[in-house]
């Protein structure tokens, strides 16, 4: 039998009688499932999920649901095919052990694979006081009953809102109260909301957009204390400009911590920035090296991006969970030559104060920026981002039809600024600064330290971290 | 005389029931330059990129064809300003007018933006439409499934919608396919006959606008049902849209709120008639309809091309450059056919996966009335087919109506056997 041959024949024998588990049953552990049963996968599939639901779908969570005009519960999402699955669902991972290839569950089961997708994503950072991130009418936002409290808490007719944060969460929410006809006070570190991800001269439009919208918007101050009355309930926060604000709604919008703790001790490149991976969806062990039974996608995967200096991103985007997940289930039931890239232009949307907010490529990768198209004013527009001469990004406010112009200009390295349209040029055309935030000094940042001489001893080992 | 290009030879009349051979050696150039001087964009891929880039215009007034154009050239750039001498509507206009055009249409059309459910509002009434057109095909052992199917549903329904009373449909309906008949792009537009109804079809489009300008009119000094009336008296955020341009656009909509329909499920029996297994799987499984219609839409596309569009800066695409001024031709008839798009693009699949066809265009000129389209033909087709028994094709090719862009059969004979209840 030539090589070939056998390895055809292994592949068609781990199709028939191979066990895959996929721990993570949202968006990205569902589309994986669905890609494997395509690919013809026929042997035993586990899909594990640490909550007690189908998987749904999310993006409504901040917009539609808050709005109530879509119970929490109806947001399930749609399936392709026939699963044939054994889901555990409400029973979170604990555990991995590469050496017996065995998934350790929350009820303490094991569970044995042959290849493994991490697809855990990331959850809400929580307001960093346990005792008053424990008040009644202190939220976050990521979950179905997230969003089913807060909706009922909106419902109820708050006398104010106070939003933590003005990150995409932040703003929406903040847009829903206006809405709802909530007042709403925004309290942002940064100099305005939206910065991290699209930048200060963005920002600052968006921030005119609250305001305009009646969201008392406060930048630069952070939020010290949360007060609550005797009954437990919040009452009012103390921001660091020596102000109170009196809200009996609070929504911690500090952004996602990615799931990986169930991975310590498991040797594998993960820590506070995701599970490293190539870009065909394969987990780095945590010397850097590939694995081939061990695959990651959705927003816990970080891979090197041709398009970005092969630099490592991690896109925490709705496509890029739905096509992370096809191309890692894809690529656990193949050997090369087989292997498909992920090699996505990421993308993702926001809808607030009444505009629909479109982005591609990597924002925060350019450090200028162009208005290529419409009126700032009227906040109809499309920018684009540029670095070194070269299309990185773009955004649109209410322009989203011209983003895939942008798209392929990016894909295409063109350069920046771009060549100007045939009409409807904003007043001004001229590349400025964008304004990003100098990336922050990362926490918790696990040390890792080499060990060994010999090649077959040398070895990465993260430092026990002090608890 | 040179030889015909292959884009000529689509356009000829004798070529209208299977312009697809043409087109296959149409693609072998994705971006064709015309002896005229207009580029011919015939692969998938590449209208799409056109479709998206803001460096073409769609406004006709901005066409500025090379120096090189042949003596043809601007006899038919004659044309197309003569029969389209309007103001410039959502079609035939750029962003930021576009743009601000299209959102007040659309609110009066769809509903407000927090209840936009006008138009699937209209079900229960398409339904009955319908229903009694094909009661009144009981007893008949032969029908024409244009005149007496394809046709009076859309514009009965569009009417309705407008505000355009329907007693005056014999008179726009002559005028619209007087208009339709003189507009010609190909080999055959210089000759004596077209030239004769160009100028028959700049009297109807005239008489046309000036029976749109006086309904409009009476609505500015009476309002009444329909969404003109309400266009009339909406002074909206960004301004009341002028009274020419509302004609314009209300003679768009009228027009190819129904003529495009009407192709469309002329096109759907005709095809289902050629198509035996792609019937009977219909009728066993009526839910593939809305896929179906996906994918009637991209066998045979209402709109082959459009013609009013220009490049307004040297755009490279696909090895070629097309040059400022250049007339742009996107033919949604080729790219819906395009094998590197398509899998097997000759073949009707009813459930064809990833079906994402330009039959309605993309981008921001991307049908208007789509959603109104694919609810009248989904349930018109998916009725036909379930009521009508044993429909069969009397002449195929039937015989095809004059014009190039809005393609459609001028009658569809079926012969049946009866109509179930």
């Amino acid at each position: 039998m030539t090589l070939s041959a056998t390895l055809a024949e292994l592949v068609r024998d781990f199709k028939a009688n191979g066990r895959i588990v996929v721990v993570g049953a949202s968006l990205a552990g569902l589309r994986a499932a669905e890609t494997l049963r395509g690919e013809g996968f026929a042997g035993s599939l586990t899909i594990i999920g640490d909550e007690p639901y189908e998987p749904y779908d999310r993006p409504p969570l901040s917009k539609q649901v808050l709005k109530g005009w879509v119970p929490a519960d109806h947001t399930q999402l749609p399936r392709f095919r026939e699963l044939d699955a054994d889901w555990r669902l409400g029973v979170a991972a604990t555990g991995l052990d590469r050496a017996t290839r065995q998934v350790r569950l929350a009820d303490g089961e094991q569970v044995p694979f042959d290849r493994l997708l991490i697809a855990t994503g990331t959850r809400a950072r929580q307001w960093p006081n346990p005792a008053e991130a424990a008040l009644d009418g202190v939220f976050s936002l990521r979950s179905r009953d997230d969003a089913a409290r807060l909706r009922q808490a909106l419902a109820d007719g708050p006398s104010r809102v106070l939003v933590i944060g003005a990150g995409f969460i932040g703003s929406e929410v903040a847009s829903i109260c206006r809405d709802l006809d909530i007042p709403v006070t925004v309290a942002e570190r940064g100099p305005a909301p939206l910065v991290g991800a699209l930048g200060g001269v963005i920002g600052e439009i968006a921030a005119q957009m609250q305001r305009d919208h009646g969201v008392d918007l406060r930048c630069g101050v952070g939020v010290l204390s949360l007060e609550g009355d005797a009954g437990g309930h919040v009452r009012r926060a103390r921001l660091s400009d020596g102000t109170t604000i009196e809200a009996d709604v609070v929504l911690a919008s500090l952004g996602s911590i990615r799931n990986v703790e169930w991975l310590e001790g498991a040797g594998l490149a993960a820590g506070f920035w995701g599970v490293g991976c190539d870009a065909g969806g394969r987990a780095f062990d945590i010397n850097g090296v590939a694995t081939d039974t061990i695959y990651v996608a959705g927003d816990v995967a970080r891979a090197p991006h041709v398009l970005y200096e092969y630099q490592f991103l991690a896109m925490e985007h709705w496509d890029n969970a739905v096509f992370g997940a096809e191309v890692a289930a894809h690529n656990m039931v193949s050997l090369e030559p087989d292997y498909y890239p992920h090699l996505l232009l990421p993308g993702f949307w926001s809808g607030q104060f009444g505009v629909n907010i479109k982005s591609v490529g990597v924002p925060p990768f350019g450090d200028e920026i162009v208005f290529m198209q419409g009126s700032v004013e009227e906040r109809r527009f499309a920018a684009a981002y540029g670095r070194n001469g070269r299309i990185v990004a773009a955004v649109t406010f209410d322009h989203g039809k011209w983003l895939e112009y942008y798209a392929r200009l990016i894909e295409q390295s063109a350069p920046f600024p771009p060549p100007p349209p045939g009409w409807d040029r904003p007043d001004v055309m001229m590349p400025i600064p964008a304004q990003f935030p100098e990336p922050g000094v990362p926490t918790a940042v696990p040390d890792v330290v080499l060990t060994g001489h010999d090649p077959n001893e040398r070895r990465a080992e993260f430092r026990p971290r002090s608890r | 005389m040179a030889e015909e290009t292959p884009w000529q030879q689509a356009l000829r009349y004798a070529n209208r029931a299977n312009p697809y051979p043409f087109y296959t050696e149409l693609r072998k150039t994705p971006v064709a330059r015309q002896p005229d001087g207009t580029y011919v964009v015939s692969t998938y891929r590449e209208i799409l990129a056109l479709l998206h880039d803001p460096r073409v215009s769609s406004d006709v007034r901005r066409i500025r064809p090379g120096g090189s154009a042949a003596a043809g050239a601007d006899q038919d750039d004659e044309a197309i300003k003569e029969v389209i001498s309007l103001e410039p509507n959502i079609i035939t206009s750029d962003p930021p007018e576009h743009d601000r055009d299209r959102r007040l249409l659309t609110r009066h059309f769809y509903g407000p933006q927090d209840s936009p459910h006008r138009i699937c509002d209209l079900e229960p009434e398409i339904r009955r439409i319908v229903a009694g057109l094909l009661d009144e095909m009981r007893g008949k052992t032969r029908i024409d499934a244009v005149d007496e199917f394809a046709y009076p549903l859309p514009v009965t329904v569009i009417s309705k919608i407008l505000g355009v009373p329907l007693e005056d449909e014999p008179h726009f309906h002559a005028w619209i396919e007087t208009a339709l008949n003189a507009l010609d792009f190909g080999p055959e537009a210089g000759s004596p006959e077209i030239q004769r109804q160009l100028e028959q079809g700049r009297r109807s489009v005239e008489d046309f606008e000036k029976f749109m300008a006086a309904l409009i009119e009476r609505y500015a000094e009476q309002p009444g049902t329909g969404m003109l009336s309400a266009v009339v008296h909406d002074d909206g955020r960004e301004g009341r849209m002028s009274e020419g341009v509302l004609v314009s656009n209300a003679l768009l909509l009228l027009f190819a709120g129904h003529e495009t329909t009407v192709n469309l499920i002329a096109h759907s029996v005709l095809t289902l008639l050629r198509h035996p297994d792609a019937l009977e799987k219909l009728r066993r499984r009526p839910e593939l309809i809305v896929p179906g219609v996906e994918e009637l839409l991209r066998f045979e596309s209402s709109v082959q091309f459009w013609h009013t569009r220009s490049a307004v800066e040297d755009i490279e695409i696909a090895g070629t450059t097309i040059p400022k001024g250049s007339p742009i031709f996107l033919v949604y008839g080729s790219g819906n056919r395009d094998p590197d798009r398509f899998d097997n693009p000759d073949e009707l699949d009813l459930e064809r996966p990833d079906n994402q066809h330009l039959g309605f265009s993309q981008g921001i000129h991307y049908c208007f009335g789509a959603p109104l389209a694919r609810l009248e033909v989904q349930i018109a087709v998916s009725e036909f087919v379930r009521r009508v028994e044993n429909p069969r094709l009397v002449a195929d090719p039937p015989p095809y109506r004059h014009n190039q862009i809005f393609r459609g059969p001028r009658h569809v004979l079926v012969d049946i056997d009866g109509v179930r209840d």
